[in-house]
């Protein structure tokens, strides 16, 4: 295992297909850096994400999840994610009843125009969570190495 | 109020069994002690006479049966439902799980159920008898004259919290109508959500880390009819059979609270059945509560085919950092 | 026999934890009793008995047998076993203690479960007699003296002291260990102890249970017995049965994908779950009925007739307590044994 003095989280962004997946791709052609540490799971809606998926994430070693759909209003599909929206109010509740850090946690609307935001978007989230440090209070310890 | 009997009962059943009503009769059945009642069927007024009982312990919510019951009977099945199992009843008719045609429901009144280790504490172990009467009293090896105990400080959690004496459904009443409640049911989850998230990552690590994964309270609970259970399907990719450790002891409440959330009628059988006493109904009332308090009150189970709040939204509904830091400003 | 004062039994646990494990019964946050580590400041339950059997300390609930590491076509095997360290089990009931023996058939006859072996040879077991039994409790039914456990050493508790007598030559070596915080004393006050339970036990309501109707053979006697239909009913499926039960012994192997290899780990299983014993063909016990009959038929039939007529039942009454519909062995011994005695 290599030794890092500084720690560098893990970032789930799971993002949706007809927005924030492409927003991802704008903010790679305009050149805008945010941290190699967020991995991307594209869904084909913010809808498509089961709350299992959020917590699976945090078993197989990520410090924090973040999920990005269309802005209400927006959906592809008319209506999926004003369902993500409650579903995922609750289950950051629900987490934080439990104790686990809210700044773990994080939903954000960014359109397919909106490259820097999803840039400035994921630099702020990775500090947040790079300041919390490592996930200790979700983790499965078997996918430690 | 007075109490209902078990003979009132008995005779109502009966006549409905002879006049053709209903074929069987959901209810509870007499165990060794005064206090192990177990849901069952009975087919004729003998079995009913021989063992059908109601006393201050027949806490277990019988509605879930009829998805079992009502497929395997031909005719009407007769079903004894308290105030808050009618609401299991209406939840369950919402999701289609069973026909109601197939139903002659009997509500009766309740004035909450006796939580046997409650007893216990007051009038010891070794219990022989208990009379279920105006006061309970109990009969012990180790003491020489029956114990008296009062329902009262005795009663389930949920009981001591209820939240409706009010019956939502049925085909017939024996008995007083009560009302809808105003309980405190939602204090223990204010209480927590005040704690720092330190104090309340102990809490539940300490609760949960005690779950032996024996699914009683999945396996118990009215909203959970799913025919095959994703943590049972070992092509879901998250079956398991026993927690390997914290995570997996958290993943299965929260999934399992989740999964009922908006559906969970706060009937509070999981928590009643749990063997190692885990306050698993404080995991659904936190959703219950937030729900109320983000998406407009809500209860599952008032009445057949409303829409549940995480199968709806509005077009203003807050977000979810918003719902994380609404009491924030309070403090 | 030895016998220490009740208010000295501190130096005696903090004696035995000085040099090995000790595991106690300990009021837990829930009520429960629960088997805890021994420290400075925990306190000795005064509560009959754990909701969880001791059977964990031998068989936990779940365990990694090995692990596996592959890199290109290689593949590693990884021998993860921890070599255990000896440790004391203090408080362990006569119905409990019996346990180890039906658990010790299965486990230590060929092919030995080195695992098991290996927790078995290092734990010493410290039992105590009842002396107010539950009316849950129905050892006798299985020829379980309650006031005469057995385990390496046996304890008793009276209202002002501890005595003990040492049953093996590992309970002769802890005895030595405490003998300074211990007097030699004569049985007289055991003696009187055991008779009065023996009173009470005599009246537990559960006294009358008779196993005569079962025992190997009676498979085809009892198999199609109409009553299953019945008992089973309203049964919701759950393990609370068998994993509170203490002679419950049945587990599945499974393995977890850790992203960086694969742990092949074992957990208890329950014959009460839908996915027990699956097959490739899918399953054989098709219905909660066919998984009922399973679990009762393999502890009052199938178990005795492949040792010696030993019941897989030791009468401790935890499915009793905590079934959450209160269908239990007892219901069923009295429905289709016959003797409602």
């Amino acid at each position: 295992m290599q030794v890092n003095n500084e720690f560098k989280p893990l970032i789930v962004a799971f993002c949706c297909n007809w927005c924030s997946y492409a927003g991802a791709d704008l903010a790679g052609n305009n050149r805008l850096n945010y941290p190699a540490e967020v991995k991307i799971i594209r869904v084909p809606c913010s809808c498509r994400v089961n709350p299992m998926f959020i917590l699976r994430a945090f078993q197989r070693g990520a410090d924090g999840v973040i999920l990005c759909g269309c802005h209400p209003g927006d959906c592809h599909y008319t209506s999926g994610n004003y369902y993500t929206r409650r579903r995922m109010a609750m289950l950051f509740s629900m987490l934080d009843y439990l104790g686990i850090e809210r700044d773990r946690t994080r939903v954000e609307w960014v359109s397919a125009a909106e490259g820097a935001k999803f840039a400035a978007t994921m630099n702020d989230f990775v500090e947040k969570v790079t300041a919390l440090g490592p996930n200790k209070r979700l983790e499965d310890l078997r996918c430690k190495k | 109020m007075q109490k209902v009997t078990a003979s009132q009962l008995i005779d109502r059943a009966a006549a409905l069994l002879a006049d053709g009503t209903v074929r069987a009769v959901l209810g509870w059945k007499k165990g060794e002690f005064d206090y192990d009642i177990t849901p069952a069927v009975f087919e004729s007024e003998e079995e009913l006479k021989a063992s059908f009982v109601f006393n201050d312990f027949c806490g277990a919510n019988v509605s879930k049966y009829l998805v079992r019951h009502t497929k395997k009977i031909d005719g009407k099945i007769l079903v004894f439902l308290k105030p808050c199992d009618t609401y299991s009843f209406n939840q369950l008719l919402t999701e289609h799980r069973f026909d109601r045609e197939k139903v002659y429901a009997v509500a009766i009144p309740c004035q909450g159920m006796a939580d046997i280790d409650r007893v216990k504490a007051i009038s010891g172990d070794g219990i022989v008898a208990i009379d279920c009467g105006e006061t309970i009293r109990v009969t012990t090896l180790y003491s020489e004259a029956p114990v008296s105990v009062n329902l009262a400080d005795v009663l389930e959690e949920r009981c001591a919290n209820c939240k409706s004496k009010k019956h939502v459904a049925y085909d017939e009443l024996i008995g007083e109508e009560g009302e809808v409640l105003d309980s405190a049911r939602f204090d223990e989850v204010a209480r927590l959500e005040a704690m720092t998230p330190d104090e309340r990552f102990a809490f539940w690590q300490n609760e949960l880390s005690r779950c032996i994964r024996c699914n009683a309270c999945r396996d118990v609970c009215p909203a959970c009819t799913c025919e095959k259970c994703v943590f049972d399907n070992p092509q879901s990719g998250v079956e398991n059979k026993a927690p390997a450790n914290e995570f997996e002891e958290k993943m299965f409440h929260i999934i399992r609270a989740f999964h009922v959330a908006g559906r969970c009628t706060d009937c509070g059988e999981c928590s009643r059945v749990c063997p190692q006493n885990i306050p698993l109904h404080l995991l659904n009332r936190k959703f219950i509560k937030d729900m109320n308090e983000c998406y407009g009150e809500y209860q599952a189970g008032a009445e057949v085919g409303t829409l549940a709040p995480l199968v709806d939204y509005t077009l203003d509904d807050p977000e979810a950092t918003d719902v994380l830091t609404r009491r924030d400003c309070d403090a | 026999m030895r016998k220490c004062a009740l208010e000295k039994m501190n130096d005696v646990f903090a004696a035995i934890a000085s040099a090995k494990t000790l595991y106690l019964p300990v009021d837990g946050t829930d009520g429960n009793a629960v088997y805890t580590k021994w420290e400075d400041g925990v306190e000795w339950s005064e509560q009959l008995n754990t909701v969880r059997s001791p059977k964990d300390f031998f068989f936990p609930q779940t365990e990694d047998l090995m692990a596996f590491k592959t890199e290109g076509k290689s593949i590693e095997i990884i021998d993860i076993r921890k070599e255990a360290e000896d440790f004391v089990i203090f408080g362990v009931r006569a119905c409990d203690v019996r346990s180890f023996d039906i658990l010790d058939r299965v486990f230590l006859s060929e092919p030995v479960d080195s695992f098991y072996a290996s927790r078995r040879e290092h734990g010493i077991i410290v039992s105590l007699a009842c002396s107010r039994p539950s009316e849950t409790c129905f050892c006798g039914t299985f020829g379980i003296d309650a006031t005469a456990p057995a385990g390496d050493v046996t304890a008793w508790k009276t209202a002002d002291a501890v005595y003990f007598e040492a049953n093996t030559d590992k309970g002769e070596t802890l005895l030595n260990e405490i003998e300074a915080l211990t007097e030699e004393t004569s049985d007289e006050a055991v003696r009187v102890q055991q008779e009065k339970t023996k009173t009470i036990l005599a009246k537990l309501p559960l006294a009358g249970l008779k196993t005569d109707a079962f025992g190997g053979g009676k498979t085809k006697e009892f198999f199609d017995h109409p009553a299953w239909e019945e008992l089973s009913q309203t049964c919701l499926g759950c393990g609370t049965c068998t994993f509170v039960c203490p002679t419950c012994q049945c587990y599945d192997i499974k393995e977890f994908n850790t992203g960086s290899g694969v742990v092949r780990y074992r957990c208890w299983d329950s014959c009460m779950y839908s996915e027990f014993t699956r097959m490739a063909h899918g399953n054989n016990r098709l219905t909660q009925k066919e998984r009922f009959r399973q679990r009762f038929m393999h502890k009052l039939v199938y178990y005795p007739e492949n040792n010696d007529g030993l019941f897989s039942c030791v009468g401790c009454g935890r499915c009793l307590s905590k079934c959450p519909i209160s269908m239990n062995i007892v219901k069923v011994m009295k429905t289709i044994g016959g003797n409602a005695e």
